[in-house]
């Protein structure tokens, strides 16, 4: 395939026959899309997953393949020049336990099983791409830096992503996050954003006078009520997702034990900001009356940015959709982006194909989209390969 | 021979044979032909993913295997169709030599691929694996590959999830410690040597299959070893730790229709060879009950274990593979 570019649009003429083209991986993507999701890989525990991407980049001839004092897994496709670099990402870990059957069950048309899209996929793209690259005969001017990320979800607060980034000396020009679902994401920008948990602990003790009165579940409904009472602005868009609630033991027990996990979006950080120094003082206000042992801490956070949807970059993106015929569902994002964003690097995360039940242990991605999805990353790359993606100086 | 000595020798775990890319220089040296056969009967949950992984790690990135078929026994789901889909040959067993009519059961399959395949080795892998891995098939090759006088190769599954001792018990599935390993204990001492006689994943060289019949049914397996071990000795078979594998369970009933058809194909086996005298004429029937409220019914079984004779002897097979 051609892979010197004098303008876009050449890249664009390429793309109807891309994903047709990209059906011919489908044997080596699939397989490592079921060796990679069912070794488990829950955050803090990807090692083994990484170890078997980092054996496919062997195979496949990268250099420096390694992993760091993250975990992290990483590998480089060199470039014809030395100087120039893009960095390309998915996360490792996956939101299930290392005891949940991992098993993947493939049909004609779909595939099915824990994290296939979240993100096994996109670890299975990068595993991949190598062998793209080289079955189109595409060599491209930048080295490609193929990174499995460790520790992205949840209390892992992108740990893994930050440590190669502090520590790294590489130059990047430009990031791409790769994550399974959707075709046709579009992230570019990220919210200011922090997830809290809230425990509520009371003494073991029973008091038989109190018992229907007092329990840690009732002191903790008086936490939700009071942070449902946080007038929350429609502009910055701000919100408060209560994500997830445990506590007690059984119908007749006094409960001793709650919790409460929520995350607090806005694109403003001051408001975010805000809403941690009322939830801190809801705890206050609250524990006395109901001697409960109440504690707040937060788990992770994002500080907002994003670059301009007028970036070449993202016009690159949204031409390359619009010519697939995908439509671009452009949203903040959480993720790897946001790291990458923040730090001041051009970077866009992209998904590749559709999905249902994602985060169930029946999530389940569509086969076909993929090779669209492919596509659509491969025509990114080439775009900012050839410094079609770059702003005017 | 001493049966230690030979588990010692002939009992390998698949770990040893982890450089895939050593072994096919050894296969091109030899110059193997290795076909992998899936025997199929409505298995659309699984056999997608054993394609994809076989034909992707040891076919795209290494070429150990030359060509991986589906037999099918007539599959009412899409089975065959996802097969395809991934790049499979697929057979349907009654359109294999159907001069000799259509019988049912796994080892109609198996005989059948003997004929349509072309493999110097023939490696039988059953489509119901969940966590199928390429070690399913390279595992049990590689003993055929590094070793030429090992012929018949038979997979065994061994991996404690948590044991704290030294000693920990292991051994076959249900029919296998209750029916198999006791009759092979009265009539085959040194055949118990095998862990798991009626795993179905096992490689075979062609000059061995060729040469030994097939029972259709649940005997197969139990058949195929005494045949071998008679033929060729306890030297030409070896057996190897393919680790855990995970597939669905049996009803304990259906343990009993296997159990029964491996008795009759046992029985005759052992009456032929000589090892048993000559036995009554064997009923096809098994009887099991089922209940509904108070009352007690017997429900009869048909369950016919014929045999296909010996693939060399059939002049189809002489033409298409050139044998005098």
């Amino acid at each position: 395939m051609k892979t010197k570019f004098s303008n876009i649009d050449e890249i664009m003429d390429l793309l109807p026959a891309l994903p047709g083209q990209l059906t011919g991986i489908q044997e080596t993507l699939i397989a490592n899309l079921i060796m990679l999701s069912e070794i488990p890989a829950p955050t803090f525990q990807e090692a083994a997953r990484v170890k078997l991407l980092l054996q496919r980049m062997d195979e496949c001839g990268l250099h420096n393949v390694s992993t760091d004092e993250a975990g992290n897994g990483v590998g480089i496709i060199q470039g014809k020049n030395p100087k120039r670099n893009i960095l390309l990402v998915a996360h490792a870990d996956s939101v299930y336990s290392e005891k949940a059957d991992h098993t993947l069950s493939v049909r004609a048309d779909e595939i099915i099983g824990p994290g296939v899209a979240d993100n096994s996929l996109g670890m299975a793209a990068l595993a991949t791409l190598p062998s793209i690259l080289d079955m189109l005969d595409i060599e491209l001017d930048a080295n490609l830096i193929l990174l499995g990320s460790t520790k992205g979800l949840g209390r892992g607060n992108l740990d893994g992503l930050r440590f190669f980034m502090e520590n790294n000396r590489i130059p990047f020009e430009a990031g791409i996050c790769v994550e399974g679902e959707k075709l046709g994401r579009l992230s570019y920008t990220a919210e200011g954003m922090f997830r809290g948990l809230i425990t509520c602990k009371l003494p073991e003790e029973l008091e038989w006078q109190r018992a229907g009165q007092n329990s840690a579940i009732i002191a903790l409904n008086d936490v939700i009520n009071r942070i449902l009472e946080i007038p929350i602005p429609r502009r910055p868009r701000t919100s408060i997702v209560l994500g997830a609630i445990r506590g007690g033991k059984s119908f007749n027990v006094m409960a001793t034990q709650s919790s409460l996990r929520f995350e607090v979006r806005s694109q403003n950080s001051e408001i975010v900001q805000s809403i941690r120094e009322r939830i801190d003082s809801i705890i206050a206000d609250v524990a006395s009356p109901h001697n409960a042992d109440i504690e707040f801490s937060v788990v992770s956070s994002r500080e907002p940015g994003g670059i301009d949807v007028g970036h070449p970059l993202v016009k690159s993106c949204r031409q390359v959709m619009e010519k697939l015929g995908v439509q671009p569902t452009i949203r903040p994002s959480m993720s790897e982006v946001s790291e990458l964003i923040a730090r001041g690097l051009p970077a866009v995360a992209l998904g590749l194909t559709e999905a249902s039940n994602l985060h169930d242990l029946n999530e389940t991605i569509r086969i076909k989209p993929i090779y669209t999805g492919l596509a659509q990353l491969l025509a990114v790359l080439l775009a900012i390969d050839g410094g079609f993606c770059n702003e005017p100086e | 021979m001493n049966l230690n000595d030979w588990i010692k020798n002939n009992t390998i775990h698949h770990s040893q044979f982890w450089d895939i890319k050593k072994l096919v220089e050894e296969k091109e040296k030899q110059d193997l032909k290795i076909s992998l056969c899936l025997p199929t009967l409505n298995e659309e949950k699984t056999i997608g993913k054993e394609i994809v992984m076989f034909k992707s790690e040891l076919m795209d990135r290494y070429p150990l295997l030359d060509e991986i078929a589906v037999i099918d026994s007539g599959s009412s789901d899409s089975t065959c169709e996802i097969a395809k889909t991934f790049g499979a040959d697929v057979y349907l067993s009654a359109d294999i030599l159907p001069q000799y009519g259509e019988k049912k059961g796994k080892g109609e399959n198996l005989w059948k691929a003997v004929y349509e395949l072309t493999g110097d080795i023939i490696v039988y892998v059953d489509a119901d694996i969940k966590n199928i891995h390429p070690r399913f098939a390279y595992g049990l090759v590689a003993p055929l590959i590094y070793r030429p006088e090992v012929h018949y190769v038979k997979a065994f599954y061994d991996r404690p999830l948590a044991f704290s001792q030294g000693i920990r018990p292991s051994g076959g599935g249900r029919v296998t410690e209750i029916l198999t390993r006791p009759l092979f204990s009265l009539f085959f001492p040194d055949l118990t040597g095998l862990i798991q006689p009626l795993s179905g994943e096992y490689a075979v060289r062609r000059e061995v299959l060729d040469k030994i019949p097939f029972p259709i049914g649940y005997g197969v397996e139990t058949s195929h070893l005494i045949d071998v071990y008679e033929k060729w000795g306890m030297e030409a078979i070896a057996q190897v730790d393919l680790d855990q594998r995970v597939h669905r369970n049996q009803e304990t009933r259906d343990l009993g229709k296997m159990a029964f058809g491996i008795l009759r194909t046992f029985l005759y086996r052992a009456e032929a060879l000589g090892v048993i005298g000559k036995l009554p004429e064997l009923s096809t029937m098994l009887r099991q009950f089922q209940a509904s409220d108070e009352t007690f019914e017997q429900v009869a079984y048909e369950i016919v274990e014929e045999e296909r004779q010996p693939m060399i002897e059939l002049p189809e097979y002489r033409e298409k593979f050139g044998i005098e």
